[in-house]
């Protein structure tokens, strides 16, 4: 009997086990700003559409500009073919934060921009250096992360986006 | 009881199977930096040695979150301290930690803690590992939120000072109110206004036998925030009561600053406008600390920040005793397809800076008084003073040339007041001119190749002011998405002094893979902002190997 009943005890552990594993982790909340000021809670970066790239950024940093300039060519195409929503949080402090705004009008970005000044959001997801960008699946669950940006680095971004896209 | 032991483990699992997905251990998260650095004298560049032959600065951190509680901590190693940190950081050990409740309308946070209050003229706490700064609180933190859009904090705590923590102790309360949020009939409005205000006050004993400095010292201010379809304005009026110290030569005088930001913006096309004035402001919870210790305030710079080498040589340092400076900047994108445009659009951004002293008269203190005057100075708040600290135009210009080849260009005129800013010569003219072209290969390979030259004016007796003129070529590789190789050489070929005419040369590495990266660095470093290999931050002067390692997990 106990023979029996072990192996099933264990591998039912195994299980619970198993599917902690499978657990991804997901955003903190925190507190930051949009573009006018208001509050934003970090908790409130959905898209129920599809995936989410979450993008670190400055306006001083400019692999990070070069690499939102990237992902803005490919916008439309990836909205059409995954449902996707890109955050860019710009970590600019009362220094250049007020720039933010006509900066990202000047360049026409269709992006959902939100300010973390004091880099509360920054640290809470333990990023170092701008740019460092995140992907998102669909139930907001971070699935991959990079840190830098070389020319070519969309193609890594829409490889992962692909892999994660039910086929329709 | 065997049976019910065994049962209970059978079952136990399957208990736990049930709500599967509503078990939650919470989530383990950190980062890891090292930066090594060996260092070789090189009288030439005025790098120097040390007796450890290699230094390091590394940070880890650790969070932990779970439903509404997370705590973390940092771990911090300098053996010992890069050059260009203060050597007060030498040690190692747990230098950051805390824990924090948040709930829908409240937040508890005890230990260290990173705060600002609106733009932080009276109250911002920060890191920046590359500037070498933390004044992070030690303390405790509320905030809680009454009613809807309406957000109120209040904190006590000491301030870090390296190792150890500044003699004063630092308390605040902050308010803010939606105005859109908080009334209903508003919630659609296109007009979107926020208010909020702010008082700080800083606690620290005098045993000074001289002066009878104030030992709480109180700092408020104001602020709104207000914007309408294409249009955002923001303004923040700060006022400190009487703060002698060390930074402004134990004067009685109140401290005021005044920041106005307007911006107006739609598709395509962008302004800002940026106005700061600063009247003996430095805030600092001990009265005769210098350099960056303990300030309890952060005072921006309003000019633009420059990346390019180049850019950042002689770059702008707020003047907390008195400046008054303004800062508009105009960006502008051209269609793909327009006739400026061509056929991949073209992106240009102008800017315009300029900071001034501000007007004082100074008051003569009369021994005799009965109670003499020792506010120092009387300053007219409209008047602009005599002394230009620094002044730079600058235009950039973005174009992607055809599906392989991005160009930018960018000029900059500069006037740069040195003494003041730095403490050492006088004022100095630069031009600078940058051509930045990357060529992409194929998919995966590109090529960026980067010049700068910057030409100083001459002194009156004809020499070249300051090190004179640089010339910089960088060759970058990268191999989307792991590698990058670069050589970048800085020659001093203008510098007025014939021996000191030097070359920069460096060479550096790295691999990226996901949010984990590797670097090594070899040859000589001026001090400045550098971006290599796609990542920014800033670099003390050397001659060595260095290694960065990075990793966030």
């Amino acid at each position: 009997m106990r023979v029996i009943i072990i192996p099933i005890v264990l591998s039912l552990y195994g299980n619970v086990v198993f599917s902690q594993n499978e657990k991804k982790s997901e955003l903190p909340s925190v507190d930051i700003k949009t573009l006018t000021g208001e509050t934003f809670n970090t908790s409130d970066i959905k898209n129920p559409d599809g995936p989410i790239f979450l993008s670190f950024w400055a306006t001083w940093c400019k692999p990070c500009i070069k690499e939102l300039i990237a992902v803005d060519e490919n916008y439309e195409d990836w909205q059409d073919e995954f449902g996707l929503k890109v955050y860019a949080v710009s970590i600019d402090d009362v220094k250049s934060m007020s720039r933010v705004a006509p900066f990202v009008n000047g360049r026409a970005w269709e992006f959902e921009i939100l300010l973390d000044p004091n880099s509360d959001f920054k640290r809470a997801m333990n990023v170092i250096n701008v740019p460092h960008s995140f992907i998102l699946n669909k139930n907001g669950e971070v699935i991959w992360q990079h840190n830098s940006y070389s020319p070519g680095d969309e193609d890594e971004i829409y490889k992962i986006l692909k892999e994660i896209t039910p086929e329709k | 009881m065997n049976k019910f032991i065994l049962t209970v483990l059978l079952f136990f699992p399957l208990f736990v199977l049930s709500q599967e997905n509503r078990k939650d251990y919470g989530e383990f998260h950190g980062n890891f930096e090292l930066n090594a650095q060996t260092y070789s004298a090189d009288s030439l560049i005025e790098a120097e040695s040390v007796d450890e032959i290699m230094r390091m600065n590394t940070y880890a951190n650790f969070t932990y979150t779970k439903g509404n509680f997370s705590a973390g901590l940092r771990y911090e190693a300098y053996l010992n301290t890069l050059l260009g940190y203060d050597q007060r950081y030498n040690g190692q050990g747990i230098a950051n930690r805390y824990v924090s409740y948040v709930s829908d309308d409240f937040e508890i946070t005890v230990g260290n803690y990173y705060e600002q209050f609106g733009n932080g003229l009276i109250l911002r706490t920060y890191e920046d590992k590359t500037l070498g700064i933390d004044n992070s609180l030690d303390g405790i933190r509320l905030k809680y939120i009454p009613v809807k859009g309406v957000r109120l904090t209040g904190l006590i705590g000491k301030q870090k000072l390296y190792w150890d923590y500044g003699p004063g102790i630092v308390r605040g309360f902050d308010g803010e109110i939606s105005l859109n949020e908080t009334f209903k009939k508003l919630t659609d409005a296109k007009t979107r206004i926020i208010i909020g205000g702010s008082f700080v006050s800083k606690f620290q004993k005098n045993f000074d036998p001289v002066y009878n400095f104030p030992e709480n010292v109180g700092a408020f201010s104001g602020r709104f925030n207000l914007s309408r379809n294409a249009f955002i304005l923001s303004s923040e009026y700060a006022y400190k009561i009487n703060d002698p110290s060390s930074d402004n030569g134990n004067i009685f005088k109140d401290g005021n600053a005044l920041l106005i930001n307007g911006s107006w913006s739609k598709k395509g096309i962008g302004i800002l406008f940026g106005m700061l004035r600063l009247d003996n402001m430095s805030f600092r919870s001990d009265r005769a600390a210098t350099i960056n210790d303990l300030n309890i305030n952060y005072l921006p710079a309003i000019t633009k920040t420059h990346t390019y080498a180049f850019g950042a040589m002689y770059p702008f340092a707020t003047q907390p005793n008195g400046q008054i400076g303004a800062n508009i900047e105009f960006f502008c994108n051209f269609k793909r397809k327009s006739k400026l445009g061509g056929k991949y659009g073209m992106n240009v951004s102008v800017n315009y800076s300029q900071v001034n002293s501000i007007q004082k008269t100074e008051i003569i203190v009369n021994p005799n008084d009965e109670i003499p005057n020792l506010n120092g100075y009387t300053s007219n708040f409209f008047a602009i003073g005599e002394e230009l600290f620094f002044r730079d135009f600058n235009i950039e210009i973005q174009k992607k040339m055809s599906k392989k080849l991005k160009i930018r260009a960018v000029y900059m005129y500069e006037d740069y007041n040195k003494l003041v800013i730095q403490g050492k010569y006088g004022m100095i003219h630069a031009d600078i001119g940058i051509l930045d072209f990357t060529y992409k290969f194929n998919s995966k390979n590109a090529l960026r190749v980067e010049n700068e030259i910057l030409i100083t004016g001459r002194e009156p007796s004809g020499k070249k002011q300051d090190y004179g003129d640089w010339y910089m070529t960088t060759l970058e590789y990268t191999s989307s998405p792991h590698w990058f190789f670069a050589i970048s050489d800085q020659y001093n070929y203008g510098n007025p002094d014939i021996n000191r005419r030097v070359h920069y040369f460096i060479i550096s590495g790295g691999y990226t893979k996901e949010a984990n990266r590797i670097q090594i660095n070899y040859g000589k470093q001026r001090e400045g902002v550098t971006c290599v290999g796609g990542v920014c931050r800033t670099v003390p002067a050397s001659n060595g190997f260095s290694l960065t390692i990075t990793s966030t997990f």
